[in-house]
């Protein structure tokens, strides 16, 4: 290992920047001639628009234009189009409601914009949007996914019946009611997974360009994928080929899948700038962000398992209801069916697997991927059944889990709900996590917190993950409107610094070190003689972006392509100069080597004999030392490992205290393991929070009562514990770095460590049920309860 | 229109703005000084930390006319002749940020915190203090351990 290549926790290149106050992010930039964009919100969940009077707001000072529904229908604008089909069951296309960027005729959630008002300056546009008058007829809400599926509920789209957007199902049932018909037990378990807003800390912004003279278009936009948005913007919604339209995303702050989609203010800012001949900049307030960025989530499940005298699984049988929103968000129909269907096997042996997914339109905002997307809905209904089986069978939940868990050689594994595992060793994260938090130590942390009058639990969660998203053949067969593989282009100077240009893109991962480690350990440069461009269609051949942990796995494997192709090239170079056969030639540490002999030429010398060809092989060989590859996976990668969580619960207050989070994943190889514990620690935080302080809720007539951090508990820094993070590694078996991804461990296997661990402290006071987010109150009132009931 | 003195950074800057403009937009409209960010709407995240005569202050819930005449230093001010101030120096060394939305504001707050401990400030101080400071990505575990080992740095120390 070198001290900047594969293996080395490297300090971060881009944090300069950021630390100095000199990032750019997308509201930081203001172009020649700024204008400012403001919406104006429907503040109905559910309502016919009956008339827009904007001849105020047009009139108030330092106003442009004020545009709405009826301009964007005359201009032709596409609809924010849906990038996943789902069929039902009954082999019917999902209902595809229209998405107009500016409601038409009716709103259908609270947010849902209305009108644009486009200002010189963001204090007028704000004065102005008050201006504007909508008369609206309310109409009832089918606000909660339970309300929306109750008889006669109100219909979010007049084409659903039932509000149904699909009725979906995986897994063989025959051979799952023929496991259940064997069983010595069934477990039932009853769950919700609570909704929750992604909020990433800097709010979405758009900064849209129409420049008359080129009739060329420049979004600069806070988004996790500018290649889809430019394909979208091109094909779908503004309608103008790609080379008329560059996509910048520049430093992004965080996202966490809410900027993964393609959302209406994107088109609409440079709608607007062609409409009023200058650049329109909209940047969400926060607020703002609570009712329109995509929310995540929001799931209720009844699961049954079934289990043969000695606790082996045989068979697992789930329904479940998903919450859609109103509309169809760019993901949104793939996360509950094969995001999340497909991951309900877990870690374990599962001999059959059947489960039913219905989609539900509600008056909500919609509901896309959220960090995990899917994986973290199956592992907590999966982990809550496991203990709640655990608890009916009398079985310690370790000991459960251990004689279940796929073994190590029955590698690679087949599940019944179409994933094949390539390789892991859930055995081993387990122990790692189990000696960590001092598992043999737990009675009595336990008996002493007894006796200071806390309860104290402690919770376990063995998860598998799929990420690395792709291949392109597979998903496309699932349902998927693009492919999804990964493109770079490797560019070596002749002076020996390299650029790379990748389709990913960091907002906050760390691509910029993380890539760059990758080069130095390939081409033997310094780390300091690399860069990495990332967030700009105009400089970036393609690509598919950042979500769903795939930036090293497929990112990273298209770099390694193309590296490869760069140094195979070198070599035909090197024999040149070193007039030997290029069979004969090696490459190593930065050295092109006459095998067995001294002769060597080093990469930087031959990179410049590239661009400086005299000589050189030129009859065979072009000049110049720049490659691309595109890489498209052979199949998912399948992380997974074992959550532990301590908590302590003081029976008076119902305060739940984490005390104490051991993890131990396996990611797969591992290129810089400083950030891949920050990766952890965020993704811990996140799920630690669902677990215990998050929840968008909406009442019954479709208002967001958690529309701010006043009200929408967001973890702080005393919310949390230090978290020990272990790793065991299994390299993946199908991408030439053996890397499977790490964004996403802790939304996925923490919340359900969380909430068992906070059953485990309950289980003696009798309290057997509990929801996420388990707050003070909820917490309290359980105990109350359970009083009562003895 | 008022028009605002300040010091900011070591530099007499006036500011001709309206009266309810808040201190964060006078620097990131009007002075381009964008490295303090505006995170929410409800005074709550604290990326908008900026010192005021030498105290942290939530930018975004403060007048610029009440900000008259006062020295403030933002995250620009941090860093002298290139070389980065101790806390931003610990935020590096022990991957305090991720996305650096919120690292600003963070190294503001925890600035101010260790200016006025004698002592380097233990880890349930500095988790109480942050709870004003909002950082989505890190889990606040790096962010803890990067004010502790600023603190030291601060001192001199190591
Ligand atoms: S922007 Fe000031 S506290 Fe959030
Ligand atoms: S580093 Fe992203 S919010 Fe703190």
């Amino acid at each position: 290992m070198t001290t900047t290549g594969i293996g080395a926790s490297v300090r971060r290149k881009e944090d300069r920047r950021f630390l100095l106050g000199k990032g750019q992010y997308t509201d930081d930039l203001v172009l020649a001639d700024q204008t400012y964009a403001m919406f104006v919100r429907s503040p109905h969940a559910a309502a016919v628009i009956t008339a827009i009077d904007t001849a105020a707001a047009l009139a108030a000072p330092d106003v442009l234009a004020v545009l709405t529904g009826a301009d964007v229908a005359a201009d032709g604008l596409g609809g924010i189009p849906c990038g996943w089909l789902v069929k039902s069951k009954d082999g019917s296309n999902m209902v595809e409601p229209p998405h107009p960027a500016l409601a038409q005729g009716k709103v259908r959630h609270v947010g849902d914009p209305v009108a644009m008002v486009i200002a010189t300056s963001k204090a007028a546009a704000k004065a102005a949007a008050g201006l504007v008058d909508v008369d609206y007829d309310v109409l009832p809400a089918a606000a909660r996914l339970d309300d929306a599926v109750a008889d006669g509920a109100p219909r979010v789209w007049d084409e659903a019946p039932g509000n149904v957007c699909f009725d979906w199902h995986i897994g063989d049932p025959a051979l799952t009611d023929a496991a259940f018909a064997q069983a010595a037990r069934v477990i039932e378990i009853d769950v919700t997974n609570n909704r929750v807003a992604p909020n990433a800390m800097e709010p979405r912004a758009a900064n849209g360009h129409y420049e008359t003279a080129t009739d060329h278009y420049t979004l600069y936009t806070t988004s996790q994928n500018p290649h889809l948005t430019r394909l979208l913007l091109g094909a779908f919604t503004l309608k103008v080929s790609e080379h008329k339209l560059r996509v910048v995303a520049p430093d992004v702050g965080g996202g966490f899948g809410s900027k993964i989609f393609h959302y209406a203010e994107e088109l609409l800012v440079l709608w607007a700038s062609r409409r009023v001949g200058r650049p329109v900049k909209w940047t969400s307030d926060r607020s703002e962000a609570f009712l329109t960025d995509a929310h995540g989530r929001d799931h209720h499940s009844v699961a049954k398992l079934a289990v043969d005298a000695s606790g082996k699984f045989l068979g697992l049988r789930v329904h479940t209801y998903a919450n859609m929103g109103a509309y169809l968000s760019t993901f949104a129909p793939a996360v509950p069916t094969y995001l999340y269907a497909t991951l309900l096997s877990g870690p374990y042996d599962f001999p059959a697997i059947y489960a039913e997914v219905k989609a539900i339109f509600t008056n909500t905002v919609a509901v896309d991927a959220y960090r995990g997307a899917g994986r973290p809905e199956a592992s907590y209904l999966l982990e809550r059944l496991v203990d709640k089986a655990a608890r009916e069978l009398g079985r310690d939940p370790v000991e459960l889990r251990r004689q279940n868990l796929i073994q190590p050689d029955q590698f690679p594994y087949q599940t019944q709900v179409a994933l094949q595992y390539d390789i892991g060793d859930y055995q081993a994260t387990l122990d790692l996590a189990l000696a960590a938090i001092d598992h043999a130590g737990f009675p009595a942390r336990r008996a002493e917190a007894a006796a200071r009058g806390k309860l104290r639990g402690l919770g376990i969660s063995t998860y598998i993950e799929a990420c690395g998203i792709a291949p392109s053949a597979l998903v496309g067969a699932l349902g998927a409107r693009a492919g999804l593989y990964e493109a770079a282009n490797v560019r070596v100077h002749p002076t020996g610094g390299v650029t790379v240009f990748t389709g990913t893109h960091s907002h906050g991962q760390g691509h910029e070190t993380t890539f760059a480690q990758l080069i130095c350990e390939r081409l033997g440069v310094s780390i300091d003689n690399v860069e990495v461009v990332h967030g700009d269609t105009d400089r970036i051949p393609f690509g598919m972006g950042t979500y769903g942990s795939r930036s090293l796995a497929v990112g990273g494997s298209a770099i390694v392509k193309a590296l490869d192709k760069i140094v195979d090239k070198g070599k035909k170079i090197a024999a040149h100069l070193l007039e030997a056969n290029v069979a004969d030639v090696e490459f190593k540490d930065g050295q092109y080597r006459v095998v067995g002999t001294d002769r060597v030429k080093a990469f930087g010398e031959v990179a410049f004999a590239a661009y400086v060809p005299h000589n050189y092989p030129i009859e065979t060989v072009e000049p110049g030392l720049e490659e691309s590859a595109f890489y498209d996976p052979k199949n998912f990668t399948f992380p997974g490992g074992t959550h532990l969580v301590e908590v302590e619960i003081d029976p008076e207050t119902g305060v739940v205290e984490v005390v104490d989070v051991a993890i131990a994943d396996d990611v797969g190889v591992i290129v810089n393991p400083m950030i891949v514990d920050g990766q952890a620690h965020g993704g811990l935080a996140q799920g630690i929070g669902q677990a215990l302080l998050e929840e968008a809720v909406y009442d019954a007539e479709g208002q967001l009562l958690t529309g701010s951090y006043m009200s929408y508990c967001m973890p702080r820094a005393a919310d949390l514990p230090n978290f020990k993070v272990g790793n065991h590694v299994t390299a993946c078996t199908h991408n030439p770095l053996g890397v499977k991804g790490v964004g996403e461990v802790g939304a996925i296997g923490c919340p359900p460590a969380v909430i068992n661990a906070v059953l485990d402290a309950l289980a003696p006071v009798g309290v057997t049920d509990m929801s996420m987010p388990a707050t003070p109150e909820k917490v309290w009132r359980a105990i109350q309860a359970a009083k009562k009931g003895a | 229109m008022a028009t605002v003195t300040l010091k900011v950074n070591g530099k007499e800057l006036t500011v001709d703005c309206a009266p309810r403009t808040l201190l964060v937009e006078a620097l990131r409209e009007h002075l381009r000084l964008t490295g303090t960010h505006v995170g929410c709407d409800t005074s709550q995240c604290g990326a908008c930390v900026v010192h005021v005569d030498g105290r942290s202050v939530k930018s975004c819930t403060m007048l610029a006319v009440e900000a008259d005449g006062a020295a403030l230093t933002t995250i620009e001010g941090m860093a002298q002749g290139g070389e980065l101030h101790p806390m931003q120096a610990a935020f590096k060394e022990h991957h305090g940020l991720q996305c650096g939305f919120c690292t600003p504001g963070m190294i503001m707050s925890s600035t101010d915190l260790c200016a006025r401990s004698a002592t380097t400030p233990t880890e349930g101080e500095v988790r109480h203090w942050l709870e004003g400071n909002l950082c989505r990505c890190t889990g606040y575990h790096n962010i803890v351990k990067a004010v502790r080992a600023g603190a030291d740095g601060m001192r001199g120390g190591k």
